[in-house]
């Protein structure tokens, strides 16, 4: 409505606009400049509607839940279209492919790459290329040989188009695409390698994409006489050069942007700013220089992020995952609501119903057909091969969007008769894509999983079991090492660690990456800042436990509660379990099905990726893991402890722990030296104080009794009932081996945070508790006078 | 890493292993390289020590009762022999061979792969899961949060369920029927053993 209102004063205030300038006879107050500043007001105004628009359908959460958003923001683009075409008669506005690709493009995919999970990505490379490549040459061909077959058998009736040209037809509408992929897989949650092996795939064939593209674009414009095998074989040393060359120009961008943020720490303010800009030029140069754009800022992306973010200061580092989801999600929906809108435009329309249906279904079969058969082969290589149902998914996933629709509008009306028609058919093909397969994928996912959930869970014996059995897989594999041991792993983190942390990374940086370091000092300040907030807030140190108990109120409604938990968490489609509790509702266990369902511990299988479009939150599966840390060492001292072993001499800390977590705590596995920590503190402890050495018998190390006798309780006055109780089952120790192992710091630093506390997440519990040398060491504590210690803490850095 | 033969005739006794626990030579010699690799000082032996340096294993919150399942009672080493029998419990299942009833249970039977599992649970291997021991289970894999009084609650009621004779303990047949429906070869297997 206002653009009809703005556009007709356009048109009306050109023609009186050289009136005016030149016959002013008086001062004019205001003057209308609409002509000067169309332009960017018409932008800003674009974005803004595109943008409200999302806010639009917020408000009928149940259609979201049905149609994916992109899908949604088509349909309200068809919806503006029709009004401008309705008040213009001509679509005025449409989403031209420069502005696509230079303007909206490169902050998607720059947002893919740097939020790409890396260990992920790379574990996965192989079969990644694999899809992206193989697959994508394997859909062009298929799709352009069987359509230029159906053209010669008449199909389609009497259309000026030949096989190459359909080749190149074929190339560009093969190429998943990573804007709908990303869009539609938010909303539906699969396995992490499922995901990664699809999104990976939409973003690195816009190698293949490019190359295939303006191979046949010149074999067209040459004319098929002139294709001969020279240059066939140009066009594969072409894919050769652009792939490669493109991912280069992406490192190297990458390197640049390492180097820059170590030197920007007196500029931190500006400091995101360039990230965003070095990435855009990464895709700008590569276009430039004809290479894969995509490719060149996808690596850009995935290689500075963990230079990047170790260099930068927090807030820079968050400021910049924040600007970077505003500009992704932006464009992701400027571009939905444009290719709605571009749909309403009778001059592209051509309707060949036999083309369009044919392609449609071609599309649907070759894709099935190319993945059953790349995952056929991959799996004989893999070690854990992908099942169908994954591969159905990944076939049915393989989604097209902008990309194609705006290579096809960059193809010359000249040379290509049937413009278009392809374009017509090109916004179909995304159309069913993104709609129907959108809308579909969230159920089809449901009802092959909920098919193949065998377990029912109907009792609390079975949800623990089943609990218990992935802890216990997870543990499995971690032992046996099949998946994540990699001597090429290895020798890449051995690289990384002597050259690219020295050039690429500020020593103090470095200096955190040394992961003992860095988690101390975040849990330091933590628990210091904790403490003394609590000490304020109570005015006595008579901490309870956190009181924010995640417990279910039961009196809520049954109907709340859950949907809350659902909104909550990302959605997922592991509908087999809110199923059963929704069946639990009448039964006396519901309390105890309810409670196991929030608190048993998930489990590295059920941890959720963590790249979302939508969402900037931690991930809570870091407090768990951190909780699990914690708690795991606590018993290892414990038994330490009671197992009062013999005084080893302190050695250096292994090489190859270091190795594996150089990164921030963020990473998961940075928390494998806790032990290293707490349990040289412990030992440089008992050393002094004389523990008798002498081997308890280790008769049968089994897992530690009562983690808590260490809950922290600060003035040690108060000790929770089942501290009381605590059995210590001293018959079955694990000796504390890690004891083994020293750490640079001595002991008179650390034990100044001895008697502090308390969050009931707060390692000073250890110190805390076992200072002294007896096994209750509780009472012979003495109570630490604790404001003064709380100052200490908080000076303490 | 030396070929596959070279590596075999390290090991003592290969055949023998490879018979009862199943595992292909190319098993036993990756195997085997992941137990020298973990086995740092070279001593032919585990200790507790080396499953405690694999990271990942204390961010599990029944890691440490795994490493636990390793040693057999009265052994403070696990030698490689050890090793792979109790790994070869998570091998999936043969399907095709038939039950043959006269030799011994294969290793990564369903009853195997039970037994297995009740043993983590049952730390006195008195044949029981006592309430106890079953609150000790809970208790780690419990978030923080959960009082005292809800995991008594949840040990009662899982208890109640599967304690058949009523002795309030849970014995290796109890725990079976109560898991006869879920599917043990799915859970308790990982596929790149098989």
């Amino acid at each position: 409505m206002v653009l009809l209102a703005i556009s007709r004063p356009s048109l009306a205030s050109e023609a009186t606009g050289n009136g005016t300038e030149n016959t002013i006879t008086t001062l004019p107050i205001v003057i209308w400049k609409w002509e000067e500043i169309h332009f960017p007001y018409l932008v800003a105004l674009w974005v803004l509607v595109s943008w409200l628009c999302k806010l639009v359908f917020q408000l009928n959460p149940c259609l979201t839940r049905v149609i994916p958003e992109s899908g949604l923001l088509i349909c309200i683009g068809w919806v503006l279209g029709g009004i401008i075409y309705g008040a213009d008669k001509v679509q005025t506005f449409r989403l031209q492919p420069f502005t696509f690709f230079f303007y909206l493009l490169p902050q998607i995919v720059l947002d893919a790459g740097y939020s790409m999970p890396n260990k992920l990505f790379f574990g996965n490379l192989g079969a990644i290329l694999v899809y992206a490549v193989i697959g994508t040459c394997w859909n062009a061909a298929t799709l352009g040989l069987a359509l230029w077959g159906c053209w010669l058998g008449g199909a389609m009736g009497n259309i000026d188009t030949g096989l190459l040209q359909l080749l190149l037809f074929g190339s560009l509408i093969a190429a998943v695409d990573p804007v709908a992929v990303i869009a539609v897989f938010e909303e539906v949650h699969v396995n992490e390698v499922l995901y990664i092996l699809v999104f990976g795939e939409s973003l690195l064939n816009d190698g293949v994409t490019v190359v295939l593209f303006n191979v046949f674009d010149a074999f067209v414009s040459l004319g098929g006489a002139q294709i001969d095998a020279v240059e066939i074989i140009k066009g594969i040393i072409s894919f050769f050069v652009v792939a490669v060359g493109g991912s280069l120009v992406g490192v190297v961008f990458a390197l640049l942007i390492s180097l820059l943020t170590r030197c920007t720490k007196n500029i931190q303010i500006i400091e995101p700013g360039f990230i965003f800009v070095l990435g855009y030029l990464s895709y700008l140069t590569a276009e430039m220089l004809s290479l894969s754009a995509i490719l060149s800022c996808t690596f850009c992306g995935v290689c500075c992020q963990k230079y990047i973010n170790a260099n930068m200061d927090e807030r820079s580092v968050s400021t910049v995952r924040s600007t970077m989801k505003v500009f992704a999600n932006g464009s992701e929906t400027i571009i939905f609501v444009f290719l709605g809108i571009s749909a309403i435009d009778p001059s592209i329309w051509v309707w060949n119903t036999a083309f369009i249906l044919l392609t449609l279904l071609f599309i649907f079969v070759f894709r099935f057909i190319g993945v059953f058969l790349l995952t056929w082969i991959l799996n004989q290589y893999r070690l854990v091969p992908l099942d169908f149902i994954d591969q159905l998914v990944m076939g049915y996933g393989g989604l097209r969007g902008a990309v194609a629709y705006g290579l096809v509008l960059l193809l010359d009306e000249n040379k290509y008769k049937e413009k278009k028609l392809m374009i017509s058919t090109t916004l179909i093909v995304v159309y069913f894509t993104v709609m129907l397969q959108g809308i579909t994928m969230k159920p089809l996912v449901t009802w092959l999983k909920v098919k193949r959930a065998a377990v029912s869970e109907r009792t609390l014996a079975e949800k623990i079991q089943n609990r218990t059995f992935d802890h216990m897989l997870v543990a499995i594999e971690d032992i046996s090492g099949q998946i994540g041991d990699n001597y090429m792993r290895d020798k890449w983190n051995n690289f990384e660690e002597k050259w690219l942390y020295w050039l690429l990374m500020t020593p103090i940086a470095r200096k955190s990456c040394d992961p003992i370091f860095n988690i101390f000092h975040k849990l330091n300040i933590k628990d210091a800042t904790s403490y003394v907030k609590e000490g304020e807030r109570r005015g006595s140190l008579a901490f309870v436990r956190n009181e924010s108990k995640a417990d279910v109120d039961f009196n809520k409604k049954f109907g709340a509660d859950f949907s809350e938990m659902i909104r909550d968490s990302v959605p997922s489609v592991c509908l087999d379990m809110h199923e059963q509790d929704l069946k639990m509702r009448e039964s006396e266990d519901f309390d105890a099905h309810h409670l196991l369902q929030q608190h048993l511990y998930k489990g590295r299988k059920q941890h959720r990726h963590r790249y979302s479009r939508k969402h900037l939150e931690v991930n809570k599966d870091e407090h768990e893991v951190q909780e699990i840390f914690q708690r795991t060492m606590r018993s290892r001292l414990e038994s330490f402890k009671s197992a009062k072993m013999g005084v080893a001499p302190p050695k250096k800390i292994s090489k190859h722990l270091k190795k594996d977590q150089p990164q921030k705590v963020r990473e998961a596995c940075t928390f494998s030296s806790f032990p290293l920590v707490f349990i040289t503190i412990l030992l440089e402890f008992l050393i002094n104080l004389n523990l008798s050495p002498g081997l308890a018998g280790i008769v049968n190390p089994a897992f530690m009794a009562e983690m808590d006798t260490m809950d922290p309780m600060p003035p040690m006055q108060q000790i929770p009932s089942w501290l009381a109780e605590a059995e210590v089952d001293s018959s079955n120790m694990v000796p504390s081996q890690r004891a083994q192992l020293r750490l640079p710091w001595t002991p008179s630093n650390l034990r100044r945070l001895a008697p502090l506390c308390l969050s009931t997440h707060s390692n000073d519990s250890f110190l805390l508790a076992d200072s002294p040398a007896t096994q209750e060491g509780i009472s012979e504590l003495p109570p630490p006078p604790p404001p003064q210690d709380g100052q200490g803490q908080g000076t303490h850095k | 890493m030396g070929s596959t033969n070279s590596t075999l005739s390290k090991i003592p006794n290969v055949e023998e292993l490879m018979q009862e626990t199943g595992f292909t030579p190319a098993h036993i010699v990756r195997l085997y390289d992941r137990f020298e690799a973990l086995d740092k000082e070279k001593t032919g032996h585990l200790r507790p020590q080396d499953f405690g340096a694999i990271n990942r294993l204390a961010m599990n919150p029944i890691g440490d009762r795994i490493i636990g399942a390793f040693f057999s009672p009265g052994q403070e080493t696990v030698d490689f022999h050890s090793f792979v029998r109790i790994l070869a419990h998570f091998r999936p299942a043969d399907k095709k061979h038939p039950k043959d009833p006269s030799m011994p249970e294969p290793v990564n039977s369903r009853t195997s792969k039970l037994k297995f599992a009740f043993q983590l649970y049952d730390q006195d291997k008195d044949g029981k899961i006592s309430r106890a021991e079953l609150l000790q289970v809970l208790r780690s894999m419990l978030e923080m949060q959960v009082t005292e009084e809800q995991l008594e609650s949840i040990a009662d009621r899982t208890i109640q369920e599967a304690d058949l004779d009523k002795d309030d303990a849970i014995s290796f047949e109890e725990f079976r029927k109560s898991l006869e429906k879920v599917n043990i070869d799915h859970k308790m297997s990982i596929r790149f053993l098989r």
